[in-house]
């Protein structure tokens, strides 16, 4: 961005050269420091690096465009973010036990993380017992979903489901509502994990169809959502798995909007107006320890996602140029080593996302690089979130690091970066070109073997692992017992039990449709909610649209 | 010395998909000489099984940061089973300690955990290749 000459210019520049000497003096041998997206840092900023004279433009003032200082005028300090921890595990009453844990400790908003079984797309009794409830909760049918969220009131609370395509925790959350009478247009909510091209590129977890019917389903899912869930938020598109996966802060920015400007050029494709599917937008990202990087990262892709909602998409309604994001602290950078130093990283990650203005905090539990979270961790990572904002004060000012000159300097270079970056993938054909072609696996690929490098190296310190390491019990540590063999055998017996005692008719009427939808062109995400509505199961469901839609192989480059 | 590079097999099973381990162990012990053989995520045992045995492997690194090891003593029962002992096992990832104890009974050579270096591994790898190669002499003679 221009920036108009600074009034004290020449005193500037002169005070600048006299500190510059004293500096090289003082310092043996002033070395070169880079962030993780390649952007070298200078040891000052002064308002040469950044003047402010930009101010409106570049900046404004929270709630109005190009949103860089927050998206609400009122930001934390009228309503702090959401806590929302992420939590699965066991059978569906122990993530129930669980949550009402969550809920009492200060957590005001739920997730669902369904078991991997789930996230592959199959019931309990299609894969190998061993694995079950060991990392995720076994939910398989609506009635599984009544024990899961027996007593949380969800007229009131907000629900993340962890749901990638095709959206079946949703249809069992919303055929849950209605069986205690709750009318589906006050849930509330996200579906995470809806990002279909995050998963077949970076985390590969979610290959339930392949990625073109994968792509069909998630716009039929907006669609719903647009006309029947006032309250539900159908997409959030997910840097967090490529940032996890080893993409640099720019890279996994990059990406995430490039994304997002996939799925809304589909979504105008389809008819849909911008200005009424933007706002329901949402975006999730990691949050690594890298401190300033984070903070300029989220700044900068803010503004820049205003200006593309804006003149690229010919979005009107300012609520569609909100950048609205809930943010992870990153596990890649917790260590084994000495765990409970994981508290200190988690808290230093944690103040960058509320600096950088997010929306809803999950942080992570310092046990997780040993097992699954435990209670006592996942309380300590709620209170966590508690001091940061009652004890440290840190909601009081809007944007705290706005105007430090670094920050300003750092958030328009990272900006830069990004543009960049999309104007890679936008060279390629967009986003689900890229992924075909293998650019954006490539790009993630090297940066985590860059990052290791640097580890390895010594050049980027971890402590405990490459730097001051101690002998030490890790083994202490009591990681999360797996459920007992007794409940998971229970459970299959539940599953067996419900698919005996069901009107059987009604379910293969509703997988017929389903079927038939997935060959024609009705909405496949209203075919969904009426078959689980009529008993079918998760991985009936699935197995129906894997059928029909092909299923989704690896894009793997190494 | 062995006369030929170690022949690795860097796979995962079970359900997880999350690859980035596996990706950079096995970019690494390729750049180190070893001969690598990857797979995507979510091998059944038994293709782990028989590509162990066509490609003649010594070493299986299992990656598994999501409870797929709970499955890695089966594994090694199919080995067994077909007359492939010798072929090594090791694990990589998240791997809770009493965990661990169970699957260096069942027969695991070796679990790596976060933090583990990537000469550590390479290192490691090497010598459990030696082993293998050895055992297979040991059963020819």
């Amino acid at each position: 961005m221009n920036q108009p000459i600074h009034p004290f210019a020449d005193e500037l520049a002169e005070g600048e050269a006299r500190w510059a000497n004293a500096f090289a003096a003082a310092s043996a041998a002033p070395g070169r420091i880079s962030n993780r997206s390649g952007v070298e840092i200078k040891p000052l900023y002064t308002p040469r690096d950044w003047a402010g004279g930009n101010y409106a433009d570049a900046l404004g003032f929270p709630g109005e465009y190009p949103f860089t200082r927050g998206i609400y005028a009122s930001m934390h300090r009228g309503r702090a973010w959401t806590q929302r921890q992420l939590v699965g595990l066991g059978v569906p009453e122990d993530y129930n036990a669980r949550l009402k844990d969550l809920l009492a400790h200060g957590a005001t908003a739920i997730s669902l993380i369904p078991c991997n079984s789930v996230f592959r797309g199959y019931d309990a009794d299609e894969v190998d017992a061993e694995l079950l409830g060991t990392c995720g909760t076994v939910v398989n049918t609506v009635e599984d979903m009544e024990r899961a969220l027996e007593g949380v009131p969800l007229e009131r609370i907000s629900c993340a489901m962890n749901d990638p395509s095709p959206f079946t925790l949703l249809a069992m959350l919303l055929a849950v509502a209605r069986r205690r009478g709750i009318a589906v247009a006050r849930i509330t909510g996200t579906s995470n994990q809806s990002d279909c091209i995050s998963h077949f590129v970076a985390n590969h977890m979610f290959f339930r169809i392949a990625l073109p019917g994968a792509r069909r389903i998630l716009v039929d899912h907006i669609d719903f959502a647009n006309r029947e869930l006032p309250g539900w938020n159908p997409l959030s598109v997910v840097g967090q798995h490529m940032q996890q996966a080893g993409a640099t802060p720019a890279e996994a920015m990059a990406l995430t909007l490039s994304s997002a400007l996939q799925y809304a050029e589909d979504c105008i494709a389809r008819g849909l107006d911008p200005d009424v599917f933007l706002p329901r937008f949402t975006f999730f990202f990691d949050i690594s320890i890298s401190f300033f990087e984070e903070v300029a990262k989220f700044r900068a892709g803010r503004r820049l996602w205003a200006r593309l909602a804006r003149e690229r998409l010919g979005a009107r309604d300012p609520r569609a140029w909100r950048f609205k994001f809930h943010a992870q602290t990153s596990g890649v950078d917790l260590t084994r080593q000495q765990p409970l130093n994981n508290i200190a990283r988690v808290t230093a990650q944690a103040i960058a996302g509320i600096f950088g203005g997010l929306q809803s905090l999950h942080t992570d539990s310092y046990d997780e690089v040993l097992s699954t979270p435990t209670g006592e961790a996942a309380r300590i990572a709620v209170a966590t979130q508690n001091i940061l904002r009652e004890e440290a004060h840190l909601v009081d000012v809007i944007d705290p690091l706005g105007g430090s000159y670094y920050v300003e300097a750092l958030t328009d270079e990272m900006e830069r970066r990004i543009e960049a970056l999309i104007a890679k993938v936008d060279a390629a054909g967009g986003m689900y070109a890229a992924v075909e072609q293998g650019v954006v696996q490539g790009m993630i690929g090297e940066s985590a073997r860059r990052f290791q490098d640097a580890v390895e190296s010594g050049r980027q310190t971890v402590v405990g692992v490459n730097a001051y390491r101690t002998a030490e019990a890790s083994a202490a540590l009591r990681p999360l017992e797996y459920p007992e063999r007794s409940r998971i055998s229970a459970q299959l017996a539940r599953l067996a039990e419900f698919k005996a005692r069901r009107a059987q008719g009604a379910v293969a009427n509703a997988l017929g449709e389903l079927a038939r939808a997935a060959q024609g062109s009705a909405n496949l995400f209203a075919a969904v909610l009426a078959a689980v509505e009529a008993g079918a199961t998760h991985g009936e469901v699935c197995a129906t649209l894997r059928r029909e839609l092909g299923f989704g192989q690896p894009l793997t480059v190494v | 010395m062995l006369e030929r590079p170690p022949k690795v097999i860097i796979t995962k099973i079970g359900l997880d998909g999350h690859d980035r381990g596996s990706r950079v162990i096995a970019a690494y012990l390729r750049d180190c000489g070893m001969e690598v053989v990857y797979t995507p995520p979510w091998q059944p045992l038994a293709a782990v099984v028989k590509l162990a045995i066509e490609e003649d492997a010594d070493v299986i690194g299992i990656s598994s940061l999501a409870t797929d090891h709970l499955l890695v003593p089966k594994l090694i029962g199919a080995l067994r089973a077909a007359g492939a002992a010798e072929v090594q096992v090791v694990v990589g990832g998240i791997v809770p300690p009493a965990d661990e104890a169970r699957l260096l009974e069942s027969g695991v050579a070796r679990v790596f955990h976060p933090g583990a270096s990537l000469q550590e591994v390479a290192d490691g790898m090497r010598a459990l290749a030696g082993r293998a190669r050895a055992a297979q002499e040991g059963a020819a003679t």
